[in-house]
């Protein structure tokens, strides 16, 4: 008998294994950690992470220590988009182009304080990938409010009521700065993220990625439900993956069952799993479905 | 103004650079409070364990199946919820 040919090894999770260390400062269930692996499956070591002020600057641990076998630039809170501008105009200078550099920044950093160097680098079109982790919240000092926490949600800046406004919708600023790519992604959905992310890769200048991050301390929920409660955003339509280049929106793969409403579960299933969503009314889930219904609206008609 | 307000000489600058290191927030292993308990028999090898573990401390290969790094593993349950065929059940650490 002839020596047996060796399984293919998929790159989800052999390329996971080597870059993100055990026994970092995230708390059980985190999903900072989850996306970081997806990012080491695709760049390895040679990647750069531009990190402002945020859990992630806690996760990765303090000096002289670092969770990750890659790279990590610590910078001021609103300073991502400007800070990794300039290492990778460095790089090209330098004639390095075998590293990527990537702000990985959170809601805070990326849709509130963050916004005008985001702003600034996408409209110069640097070469390098801006990912927003949305974990909805200033976690890092609270759970505080972000413009981007969605309607209805408690937080600590909204303990009523909830929040009173929808979600400021970051993706959608980036497509309309005109850049060569902007996807959504969930870490629910490594496979997508890692195709996203190897797109990206290819594509010179600009690319903004928004990914859906749930946070088990700041949403209220079992930290075993990570995975499920970012799967369940998307099956009830609530956070629709999709690519947006050369002028198009291409729904992926995991989102595409759900152009079709009937086909999508109750947004409830998404809410109850959550604390932060306790007291919501029977009002406010109507108008969360109608918030679902105007999203998808808007995605067929760039499709 | 004789002393002038730029260093022309090199400054060497002793850059306080951290380094990778596993455990940076100790053996994380200790937070938990329940144990995830793999059934390899049951195991059917998808590796969505693996993939989700926010840990990275679970290793899935085709012949020895399921292994988890104890030291590390943070109890949250994410690789129990995620299985497919319900071979990872959590208990409760005495
Ligand atoms: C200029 C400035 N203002 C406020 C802070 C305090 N601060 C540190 S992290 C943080 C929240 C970050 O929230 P987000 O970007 O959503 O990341 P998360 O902690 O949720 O991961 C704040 C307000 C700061 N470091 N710098
Ligand atoms: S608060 Fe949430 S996002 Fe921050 S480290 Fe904890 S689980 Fe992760
Ligand atoms: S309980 Fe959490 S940390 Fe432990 S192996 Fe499972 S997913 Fe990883
Ligand atoms: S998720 Fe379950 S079936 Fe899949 S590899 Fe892990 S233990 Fe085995
Ligand atoms: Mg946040």
């Amino acid at each position: 008998m002839g020596e047996s040919k060796p399984r293919p090894r998929p790159p989800l999770p052999y390329n996971m294994r080597d870059v993100v260390l055990p026994g970092d400062a995230a708390c059980p269930g985190c999903p900072i950690p989850m996306g970081w692996k997806v990012l080491s499956a695709v760049f390895g070591e040679k990647m750069i992470l531009v990190i402002p002020a945020s859990c992630s600057s806690v996760v990765v641990g303090a000096y002289p220590g670092n969770s990750l076998k890659a790279s990590v630039v610590h910078v001021a809170f609103a300073s991502a988009g400007a800070v990794a501008s300039g290492i990778t105009e460095a790089l090209r200078r330098r004639g390095i182009n075998d590293v990527q550099v990537i702000a990985w920044a959170g809601d805070g950093g990326t849709a509130d304080i963050g916004m005008a160097s985001l702003s600034g680098a996408a409209e110069r079109n640097h070469d390098f990938i801006y990912i927003m982790y949305d974990n909805e919240a200033y976690m890092n000092t609270g759970i505080q409010r972000s413009s981007s926490t969605p309607y209805g949600a408690w937080t600590t800046t909204t303990p009523i009521i909830g929040k009173t406004e929808h979600k400021k919708d970051v993706a959608k600023i980036m497509i309309a700065h005109g850049v060569p790519y902007v996807a959504t992604a969930s870490v629910a959905y490594p496979h997508d993220f890692y195709a996203k992310l190897q797109r990206a890769k290819r594509i010179h200048g600009f690319k903004f990625i928004h990914l859906h991050a749930p946070c088990p301390v700041g949403w209220r929920f079992d930290p075993k439900y990570t995975a499920r409660i970012a799967r369940l955003a998307v099956e009830t339509g609530l956070w629709v993956l999709y690519e947006y280049y050369d002028g198009k929106l291409r729904l992926s793969g995991p989102s595409r069952p759900y152009l079709d409403p009937s086909k999508r579960k109750p947004v409830e299933e998404y809410l109850k799993l959550q604390g932060r969503f306790k007291r919501l009314t029977p009002e406010k889930i109507e108008e969360i479905k109608k918030y679902v219904e105007w999203n998808w609206e808007w995605v067929k008609r760039h499709m | 103004m004789s002393k002038s307000m730029v260093r022309l000489e090199p400054i060497k600058y002793h850059v306080p650079l951290a380094r990778p290191k596993q455990g940076v927030a100790g053996k994380t292993g200790f937070w938990r409070t329940e144990k995830p308990i793999v059934d390899n028999e049951k195991c059917i090898r998808c590796y969505l364990c693996e993939i989700y573990c926010p840990v990275n401390v679970i290793r899935v290969e085709p012949e020895t199946g399921v292994t988890i790094d104890y030291d590390y593993c943070k109890g949250c349950g994410v690789c129990s919820d995620v299985c497919p065929v319900n071979a990872i059940r959590m208990v409760p650490e005495e």
